[in-house]
C-alpha cells in the first residue's frame, strides 16, 4: 500500500491534508494575497497616469519640476538628487527589515530590535523626506488642482500632472507611514518578550512583507515619476 | 548535536550572503538608473531617449525580481503559492499595452478631428511674475499677443524651457 502512494511522494503528501499545501503560515500567506491586491490597486493608479500622459501632447519636466534641495540657496538647480537620497533610505530600510526577519528566523531577539529600529529610523527619513518635498513644491504654487509648471515644451499644462504626483506619492506615503506604524507595534511586542514567548518571530516576517513591498512601490513610482 | 549546529552556521553564512548580493545588486541598478536619467537630460535626440528610458523600464523590472524573489522570498515558497500570486498579476501585461495604447490613440484621434486641442498644444506660454492656476487664460493671452505684437515678445518664452 504505502509502495503505491509513494509514487509521487510530494504531490499525495501535499493535498492528501493534514499539512498546508503551501508549507506556509496561514497569516503569511493571506499577507501575500492582500499585497497583490494592493499591487492593483497602485498598478491602476499608475497606468491611469500613463494612460492620461499618452494622450496629452505636452508634459512637464520632471527634471524642472524636481531640482530643488533642502538647506539648497533658491534656485539651485539639483535634478535627481534629493529623490536618489529618498530611494536609498529605502532600500537601506528594506536591508535591515531583511536582517530583522534573518535575526528572528535565528530567534535572536537582541538582533531583530536592532534592525528594527534602524528600519524605523529609515521610514521615519523617508517620510520626513516627502514632508519636505511635498511643502516645497506646494510653496511654488503646486497642489492638487494647481499646477504652476509649464509643459516641457513651454506650453501651457493641466492639473493634470499635479493631481497623479501628488495621489500616487500620497498613496505611497501613506503606506510607508502605517509600515512605521506596524514596525513600531513589532518593535514593542519584541520588547515585550512577545515572540519569545510564542517561539516563533512569524509576525516581523509578515510585517516585512509589507515593508519590502513598500520598497518595491517605490521602484515603481520613483522610476515613473522621476526618470521617464 | 555539534553537525547540526554546523549546519546551521553554514545555513546563515549562506543567507548573509544573498542577502549582501542583493543589496549590491539594487544599489548598482539604482546608480545605473540615475547616472542614465542624467545622461538623458542631455539628450536631443528622442529615438536615443526613447532606447534610455526602455533601459531604465527593464533595470526597474529587474529590481522588482530581486526585491520579491529574494527579500521577500517567494523565490523559496512553494510553487503552487507563487503561482497563486503571479498569474493573476500576469494581467498587468495586459492592463498596460491596452491602456497605454488607448491613451495614444486618444491622442491621435484628438489632434487629427479637434484643430482646437492641437492649437491649444503648440501656443508657448510667456513665461512672466504670473500668479499660478492662470495658466490657462495666460495660454489665451499669448496667443492674441503673437498675433497682434511682433514674434519677439513671443520669442524668448522658449528659452528658460530646454
Amino acid at each position: 500500500m504505502s509502495t503505491t502512494t509513494t509514487a509521487s511522494p510530494n504531490e499525495a503528501k501535499l493535498w492528501g491534508g493534514g499539512q498546508s499545501p503551501f508549507s506556509s503560515e496561514y497569516g503569511k500567506v493571506m499577507m501575500w494575497y492582500f499585497l497583490m491586491s494592493d499591487a492593483f490597486t497602485f498598478g491602476a493608479f499608475l497606468i491611469s497616469y500613463g494612460t492620461v500622459r499618452f494622450s496629452t501632447n505636452g508634459w512637464p519636466n520632471s527634471n524642472e519640476v524636481f531640482k530643488s534641495f533642502p538647506f539648497a540657496p533658491e534656485g539651485v538647480n539639483a535634478p535627481l538628487v534629493f529623490v536618489s537620497i529618498m530611494t536609498f533610505i529605502l532600500i537601506i530600510s528594506s536591508v535591515t527589515m531583511v536582517l530583522a526577519v534573518h535575526a528572528g528566523k535565528n530567534m535572536d531577539k537582541q538582533g531583530v530590535v536592532r534592525n528594527m529600529i534602524f528600519t524605523i529610523i529609515g521610514g521615519i527619513a523617508f517620510l520626513s523626506c516627502q514632508a519636505w518635498e511635498w511643502n516645497h513644491l506646494h510653496s511654488e504654487g503646486a497642489w492638487w488642482g494647481m499646477n504652476p509648471f509649464l509643459n516641457a515644451d513651454g506650453t501651457a499644462s493641466t492639473t493634470n500632472f499635479t493631481n497623479f504626483f501628488f495621489t500616487i506619492t500620497g498613496f505611497h506615503g501613506f503606506h510607508v507611514f502605517s509600515g512605521v506604524v506596524i514596525n513600531i507595534i513589532m518593535l514593542i511586542m519584541t520588547l515585550l518578550n512577545k515572540f519569545e514567548q510564542r517561539g516563533h518571530y512569524l509576525m516581523i516576517e509578515k510585517a516585512g512583507l509589507y515593508w519590502h513591498f513598500v520598497d518595491l512601490v517605490w521602484v515603481f513610482v520613483f522610476t515613473i515619476f522621476y526618470l521617464l | 548535536m555539534s553537525q547540526s549546529h554546523s549546519d546551521q552556521e553554514a545555513h546563515n553564512a549562506e543567507a548573509m550572503a544573498e542577502i549582501k548580493k542583493v543589496t549590491i545588486i539594487l544599489s548598482v541598478f539604482t546608480i545605473v538608473e540615475l547616472i542614465l536619467g542624467f545622461w538623458m537630460m542631455s539628450m536631443t535626440s528622442a529615438a536615443l531617449k526613447l532606447a534610455i528610458k526602455g533601459t531604465i523600464v527593464i533595470l526597474m523590472m529587474a529590481k522588482a525580481f530581486y526585491i520579491v524573489a529574494y527579500f521577500m522570498h517567494l523565490k523559496h515558497e512553494v510553487k503552487n503559492l507563487i503561482m497563486t500570486i503571479i498569474v493573476p498579476l500576469s494581467l498587468f501585461v495586459w492592463f498596460i499595452g491596452a491602456f497605454l495604447w488607448d491613451g495614444s490613440s486618444f491622442r491621435n484621434l484628438r489632434n487629427n478631428y479637434n484643430p482646437y486641442f492641437k492649437e491649444q498644444s503648440t501656443i508657448k506660454v510667456e513665461k512672466k511674475e504670473e500668479e499660478h492656476g492662470a495658466a490657462k487664460h495666460e495660454a489665451t493671452e499669448a496667443k492674441h499677443e503673437t498675433i497682434g505684437t511682433s514674434h519677439e515678445n513671443a520669442k524668448p518664452a522658449k528659452e528658460p524651457y530646454y
